[in-house]
């Protein structure tokens, strides 16, 4: 939830939040962020049985739980190092998912591209945008239409593990498919 | 003569808040590291004397200006238990006692009050070999910008004695991240450049990144998710004021303002797909492609000239470093070849160097500078999960985000461009990164 832009003074210094809050100017009308609790659904990281470091609103606004059968629960693809190539685990997945979506015309999914920690933080946009770009085209080739689909990348911002070794790296180096409440209308992106 | 000190326009909020809220005494202090690793072979023996106080906030103008020089690592001090006395005014210093206790300069001061409740700050800085005044001046502020005044003695002092103009007195921007789970917020911060003096520009629950200064410091661009995609934003970071400039499908990133502060360069990839670099003029809205390659192209920096720009491409495989011309129809020209990754370019201010994030033969991420006239390519800092140089206004220091140890928080650090001095800011919670060195204060 996007809370009202402050202009706080911390003083000397401690990082953490403070202090006097004092002048407030007033937020500007677009901010207002509806709660996050979402009593449609189950978080769809929690659906995929991953542990989410963050836990907080990320993937909450208008996310269901979506469907379950079988390979349809993993909502995960995983990447190596540098690679934005589906493989292993995750082709299945993306068949599984790009077959829902074909039979679902309803079925809503955002795609959300991440990277591990290392390296330049907007390069690390464009890798996880190329990660989701890839699943993307393999859902349309498999059924999936366009309208069905949004895409988003977090880069290295989102991390499902926050340590910093190879694990962690390798859980982080993630597309996340998450469904979104169907609206029975193309889905627009915004302007 | 006597500058008055002209106090930022945020320094100038700061002061009417204050008065007009609840005053906090001072918390527990943002943590300071002073590693210098190796520091320059002389650095220059100085003497900072402890100011004559008039009843102030605390701060103690002498250690200010203290950490300050010696920071840099050009100078090394004399601390105080060594010096011979206490002068506060040339004329109470006996040139051969400090010369004796090893001092080349002694810098001598006092703070008084002034009319309007406001405070003067009076240095003199005194060459012992000669015994003349190399630099004197006065700064007057109010009681809580003494800080300030004291950075601006360390700026006079710097360039009296390298000749290059100190940056003390400026600010950064970077952006925070605090709590855990459901508490994790996300805030944009602006500090002074030794991390002192932070302010909140903007907390979010949604990832906030790359930070941008406008030219004239009144203005930061930055991206943010609370869309639950990106966009890209800039605030006026006196008053909070905010617009949106960009949430188009797909990305936009990394904002960059041009020298002129007219135009800001954006990453964009809605209609192809794939990151592009894009200007977009403020005043008309018109937004141009620079770019064009099905590759990613992002992290634009403009040159000081405002002609080119600097970006970061994978159009050769792995990510390097390239040029082109601001305007579109340039064909990039390729500016790195040393190792397989080199990304985030930051020029300096002089056009020379150009700072970069360079992953090495073992894995490791540092920063590095190449010279721009002749190639000469150069490591500065160790690693190994260190991002996004910035380049202070002097070019004489760039600060970038650090990860000291593989379970410690990220910090920032500095580095000066010869690769000899270094300087961590830790937080005292949370972990810090994305930093952006704003520009000289006038």
């Amino acid at each position: 939830m996007y809370r009202r832009i402050a202009v706080l003074m911390l003083l000397a210094g401690c990082l953490g939040l403070a202090a006097c809050a004092s002048h407030k100017p007033k937020p500007s009308a677009e901010q207002q962020q509806s709660s996050s609790e979402n009593g449609a659904g189950a978080n769809s990281e929690g659906a995929a049985g991953g542990a989410n470091a963050s836990g907080g609103p990320f993937g909450n606004q208008n996310s269901i739980a979506g469907p379950q059968a079988g390979m349809l629960a993993k909502r995960t693809i995983y990447f190596d190092f540098d690679s934005a190539v589906i493989k292993g685990d995750g082709t299945d997945i993306v068949s599984a998912h790009a077959r829902y979506l074909s039979d679902h015309t309803d079925a809503r999914v955002r795609l959300e591209g991440n990277t591990d920690e290392r390296g330049s933080p907007e390069y690390n946009i464009g890798l996880g945008m190329r990660r989701a770009q890839a699943v993307r085209q393999a859902l349309l080739l498999q059924g999936a239409s366009a309208a069905q689909i949004t895409v988003v990348s977090y880069g290295a911002e989102h991390p499902v593990d926050p340590a910093h070794n190879e694990d962690a790296w390798a859980k982080n180096r993630r597309v996340d498919i998450v469904y979104l409440a169907p609206n029975g209308q193309p889905t627009q992106p915004p302007q | 003569m006597n500058p008055t000190l002209r106090m930022a326009s945020l320094l100038r909020i700061f002061v009417v808040v204050l008065t007009a809220a609840c005053l906090t005494p001072p918390a527990a202090r943002a943590q300071l590291q002073i590693q210098i690793t190796s520091g320059v072979n002389n650095p220059v023996p100085i003497a900072i004397v402890p100011f004559a106080e008039a009843p102030t906030d605390g701060t103690d103008v002498a250690a200010v200006v203290q950490h300050d020089l010696v920071g840099s690592g050009r100078f090394s001090e004399l601390p105080r238990d060594k010096m011979p006395a206490t002068p506060t005014s040339a004329a109470d210093v006996r040139f051969a006692d400090w010369k004796a206790a090893g001092s080349d300069y002694v810098v001598v001061g006092q703070v008084v009050p002034v009319a309007g409740g406001q405070l003067a700050v009076d240095f003199n800085l005194l060459n012992d070999l000669t015994g003349q005044s190399i630099a004197r001046q006065r700064f007057v502020g109010s009681t809580s910008a003494l800080r300030n005044a004291a950075h601006r003695v360390s700026d006079v002092i710097y360039q009296a004695i390298t000749g290059i103009r100190g940056a003390f007195a400026t600010r950064i921007a970077y952006i925070a991240v605090v709590g855990e789970g459901a508490d994790e917020r996300f805030q944009l911060v602006v500090a002074d450049a030794d991390g002192y003096n932070q302010h909140l520009i903007l907390e979010s629950r949604f990832p906030l990144m790359s930070p941008a200064w406008s030219p004239d410091g009144q203005w930061l661009s930055y991206v943010s998710f609370e869309n639950h995609l990106s966009a890209v934003y800039v605030q006026r970071v006196l008053t909070g004021e905010r617009t949106r400039v960009s949430m188009r499908a797909g990305i936009n990133g990394a904002p960059a303002w041009s020298p002129d502060g007219k135009k800001l360069a954006l990453t964009l990839s809605g209609s192809s797909g794939h990151p592009e670099i894009y200007v977009l003029d403020l005043a008309t809205q018109h937004l141009t492609r620079i770019t064009d390659s099905p590759s990613i192209n992002t992290e634009a920096n403009w040159s000081p000239d405002g002609r080119s720009i600097y970006f970061t491409s994978d159009r050769a495989g792995e990510p390097q470093i390239y040029r082109c011309a601001a305007t579109p129809g340039s064909n990039p020209e390729r500016i790195t070849f040393t190792d397989e990754y080199n990304a985030g370019p930051h020029v300096s201010p002089d056009g020379k160097l150009l700072a970069m994030v360079t992953r090495d033969d073992s894995g490791s991420y540092r920063i590095a500078v190449q010279n721009l006239v002749t190639g000469d390519f150069r490591v500065l800092t160790p690693g190994r999960l260190d991002q996004s140089p910035s380049f202070a206004p002097n070019g004489a220091t760039i600060m970038y985000a650090a990860r000291p140890g593989r379970a410690e928080a990220g910090i920032l650090a500095t580095i000066s461009v010869d690769g000899l001095t270094g300087l961590s800011l830790k937080p005292t919670q949370g972990e810090v990164r994305d930093p952006a060195w704003g520009p000289f204060i006038q």
